[in-house]
This record gives C-alpha cells, structure tokens and sequence, in this order.
C-alpha cells in the first residue's frame, strides 16, 4: 500500500522510504500552522505518521516540536491567544474541527509529559481516574482493568503492595510509567509523550524506552524528544524540525546515518542545537 | 579607623540592636501572655462554663457568651468558607490574566485589610436598622464578611501553586475542567486551602467592632438567632471597664479563652501548612 508521503515543505516532495511501510497512516496532518499570538511557531506543517510505529520527533529548543505534539490533542486551548490553522486526521477525521468532541477525541489520545504528573491520590486511584471517565466498571472489573494497565507498563510488581498509597511517593522513573498506565488504561489508539525522559536518571530512562518498545505493538506514538540517541534508538521514524518547519522526516536509520538535508545532518551530527 | 575593624564593629553593632530588639518585642509579649494566664486562670472554675454573665455583685460565668461566640463563628464559617472558595476557585481557574479578576482580586486585598468596626457598621445599616433591632444573624454576617475575603485570598493562592501540568495531565484525559478542579486542584490544595479556613477562623474569633454594631450582647443565655446574642468580645469589652471585680475578673477568664483558641487554631495552621511543605 502506499500512502502519499507530504515532505517538507521547503525542498519541495523530499523522496522517503516510508511508502514501503504497510502500516496505515494513523495522524495526517496537512498545512498545520499554529500562532501563539501574532507570532507563527508552526509554518505549514505536512506529515503522515503511522500507525503501531513510534515517531520521533527531534530539533533544537524552539523549533516547535513540543507545540505540535499540543496540537494533536488540542490541549494547547486550555491557554487563550493560541490558535491553529490547518488540518489534523485522526484515523481519517479532522480533529480541528470546532464541533470536534474534545472528551471523546482525548479518551483516543493519551498524554505523557516531560515532568511525571502523577494526581495527588493512591496509585490505584491514579490509574481508574480515566477509567471512570469513560466507563461505568463495576468494582472487580476496575481492579482488574488497574491491574492490566500497570502490568502493560511493568510496574505492576513494583506497586502491588502498594496501591493505596500516594503516586508521588514512587520514585520519578515510576511516577512517569505510572502516567503512561493511567494513559494506557483508558486504551487510547495514540499516545503522546512530551520529552517523557529528560527528567529521569539513565536506569529509569532505558526501563522507559524497554516500555515504549513494548507499547508499539498495540499503539501509535508519537515522542518529542531533545535526546537524539534516543530517538535513534526507540523510534521508527524520525522527523526533524527546525524553526517551525519540518525539514526531514524519514526511517530513523536514514535520518541519522543518511540524511538528505544538510540541516539534518548539521544537527545529528551535533553541528549546532 | 582600620576598616576591617570598623567592619567587624558595625557587624557587632547590628547582632546587638536586633538582637535587643527581638528581645524586647519577645518581652512584650510574655509580659502580655503572663498578665492573661495570671489573671484569667483565676477566673478559670467551672462555673465560668456553667452559668451565664452575673448582675454586678452575684456569681456568674460566660456559658451565654461562649455559646454565643461559638454559634456565630460556626455560621459565619459555614457562609464564608463556600463563598470564599467559589471566589478563589474562579479568580485562580477560570479568570486568569482577565480584567474582571484583577479587579476583584483589588477590592478583595481591599476588603482584606478593611477596618472591621467599618464592616460592622456596614452591617448596622443594612441589616440592623430595618429589623429594628440588634440580632445574632447581623454579628454573623458581619464576622462572615471579615471572613470571606481571607478564605478567597488563600484559596487563589494554594490553587495557584498547583502546577498546571497537573491540570494539563487531566485535561488531556479528557476530564472536564470543574472535575479537574474538584478531584485534582482541591485534593493537592486541601491543606492550605484548610489552612486559610483555620486563620478566619482565629482571626473572626477574636473581633470586637463588628458585633458591638451587631449582635451586641444579651445578659442571658440565649439561642435565638433574631435576638441580641452575648459573646466573648463584647462581654470581656464591658466587663474589662466595668467598675465591679468580679465582671473584670470574668473579663479576664474570658480573654484567656480567646486566646487559648487563637492559639489552638494557628498552630494548627501551622502544623497543616508544614505538613503540606514535606508532602511537596
């Protein structure tokens, strides 16, 4: 099957080999822009990204990786003077649409962020609080659902004495898959994760990428990350950003051994960001 | 002279004066402290919880003004702490950086450091003249007043402190934002928000100006929210310039009370707030 790949928009339709992929084009995104007030963070942003793939996205500070990732799920309008222009297609869907219903569109998308965000409640609590959102489970089928979320995230060995006491008192590593748990458990198709290892220490950070290959399997995702090793090492695709454009998106192998544009390769190869 | 010695000098100058100064201010309060527990502890029989205020001359206690102080400082928290938090919860959740937030949050700090006899006779005007008479709902209304701009004050701030990643992590659940606020803001701000009840609280607890236009005092005891009420306060500012010892002495038992519970509610505040500190 191949899908149309939209390259960046300043070399024109770059060649990539992600037609080869059978993976299904899960987020579509076509001529995003996004201002933050008058001023514009994203130009015109075209991208296919796959389903059950992960995908990197990498730049320097500044270069609105993190402010596209917030387009995906909207969250950028808890915040007045933001705004986007464009099109984002969830599974064929435009998603920016205003009559879009922001509850049902986020049930499908989960959130990971940089600093781990556990709520101020047990462990348990933390992870039926999307559950009973969504679902009216009775008691036992909760528990079990708990249970399948925090084994899903390989912390459930770690937390099942434990369960009725705080979130935050697990150990950063912990609090964060604890937040993909509570992510995972409500069974999004999309998981979002905004640089989800930069404040954890490098066991928490190689149990986090163990995870991430584990999820790929059931979910597409999505990863903004500064740690370039990491994308090379976790992500199947890599798309590099630079200010408010995106450059290069390809296979990470190609991204990081090949690259076509000379920005890419200026920045893989630590020339500057 | 050198100026390494001139600075060590100026340096042992400063420690001295502040250091004296601390102390004095210390000794005030110990003086202050030390008259009341003197005095009041004389007055401390179980009579003084047992009897209402005596005609000069009889035996007596407080049991009218205990219970009086206590049910109005009971419902004036009961009508601040909702009005308060609803407040505080707009201006820190739904009212940031809008124009009608900075101005209520101006008249608030306004309303915070109001006089209170202006709030009393505020409430005399609009309540206590058209009944015709002193009553227990205008001291309540007119303590809930003093309370609610404390209550608004605190809560914004203990919301304010909350992170707004916490609230993005539930808006990206897809939790509708008054269940984030109610299940995610209020539960990491409890204690302080707690903390702010307590210090209105303390602070409602001990005012005088605004009930002497209100509630007034009643010599007997009395439940009857419609009528003159005695309370603390203004029983202990009659008592005190009275020319009879006995009323003093009762005075000064109930000041003791005052400030037993003062004390009681700000150490409590205290352990809440640097609970919440170690919990962060």
């Amino acid at each position: 099957m191949s899908t149309q790949i939209f390259a960046p928009t300043i070399s024109g339709t770059a060649a990539t080999s992600l037609g080869d992929d059978e993976a299904k084009e899960k987020i579509g995104i076509r001529d995003l822009r996004f201002y933050y007030g008058d001023y514009e963070a994203l130009k015109g942003i075209n991208i296919s990204i796959r389903d059950r793939r992960v995908t990197a996205f990498i730049g320097p500070s500044g270069c609105g990786k993190s402010t596209l990732l917030r387009t995906m799920n909207r969250i950028y309008e808890m915040y007045p003077g933001q705004r986007t222009t464009g099109e984002i297609n969830v599974d064929g869907r435009n998603i920016l649409d205003p009559k879009e219903d922001l509850t049902r569109l986020r049930s499908n998308i989960g959130m990971v962020f940089q600093k781990p965000t556990p709520f101020p409640m047990s462990i348990w609590e933390n992870v039926a609080f999307g559950i009973r959102l969504y679902e009216n489970l009775p008691k036992a089928d909760l528990d079990e659902r708990v249970h399948w979320a925090l084994s899903r995230t390989a912390l459930w060995d770690e937390v099942k004495d434990k369960l009725n006491q705080l979130g935050t008192g697990l150990s950063g590593g912990q609090q964060q898959r604890l937040c993909i748990a509570r992510a995972v458990a409500v069974k999004p198709g999309i998981l979002l994760m905004d640089e989800p290892a930069s404040a954890l220490d490098p066991i928490s950070t190689a149990k986090l990428e163990e995870l991430i290959a584990e999820l790929r399997d059931d979910f597409c995702i999505v990863i903004v990350t500064h740690n370039m090793q990491q994308a090379a090492r976790a992500a199947d695709y890599t798309a590099f950003m630079y200010l408010g454009d995106l450059v290069e998106y390809d296979t990470s192998e190609k991204i990081f051994t090949n690259p076509a544009d000379k920005r890419t390769r200026d920045y893989v190869t630590g020339r500057f960001g | 002279m050198n100026p390494v010695v001139r600075r060590h000098l100026t340096d042992k100058i400063v420690v001295a004066v502040s250091f004296a100064v601390t102390a004095a201010i210390l000794a005030v309060l110990a003086f202050i402290l030390g008259t009341l527990i003197y005095n009041g502890l004389a007055a401390m029989k179980l009579s003084l919880f047992t009897e209402s205020t005596p005609p000069p001359g009889s035996a007596g206690g407080l049991a009218n003004a205990i219970m009086g102080s206590l049910m109005m400082t009971v419902l004036a928290t009961l009508i601040a702490t909702p009005v308060g938090i609803l407040a505080g919860t707009y201006l820190a959740e739904y009212a940031r950086g809008n124009k009608l937030a900075s101005v209520v949050r101006f008249i608030n700090d306004v309303l915070l450091s109001a006089p209170s006899i202006i709030i009393g006779l505020f409430v005399y005007t609009i309540i206590v003249m058209p009944m015709g008479h002193f009553s227990a709902w205008a001291g309540t209304v007119a303590l809930a007043i003093i309370a609610v701009p404390i209550i608004v004050r605190t809560t914004e701030d203990m919301l304010s402190l909350v992170p707004d990643t916490l609230r993005e992590a539930g808006m990206a659940l897809g939790t509708p934002k008054w269940m984030v606020i109610l299940h995610i803001g209020y539960k990491a701000a409890f204690q302080g928000m707690l903390t702010g009840i307590l210090l209105a609280i303390a602070r409602v607890s001990g005012e005088t100006a605004p009930l002497l236009f209100t509630a007034l005092n009643n010599q007997f005891w009395s439940m009857d929210l419609n009528a003159p009420m005695a309370n603390l306060p203004v029983v202990i500012f009659q008592f005190a310039m009275s020319p009879y010892a006995d009323w003093r002495e009762l005075a000064w038992g109930g000041a003791l009370l005052i400030t037993f519970t003062v004390l009681v509610l700000n150490v409590l505040a205290r352990v809440l707030s640097s609970q919440k500190k170690r919990a962060a």
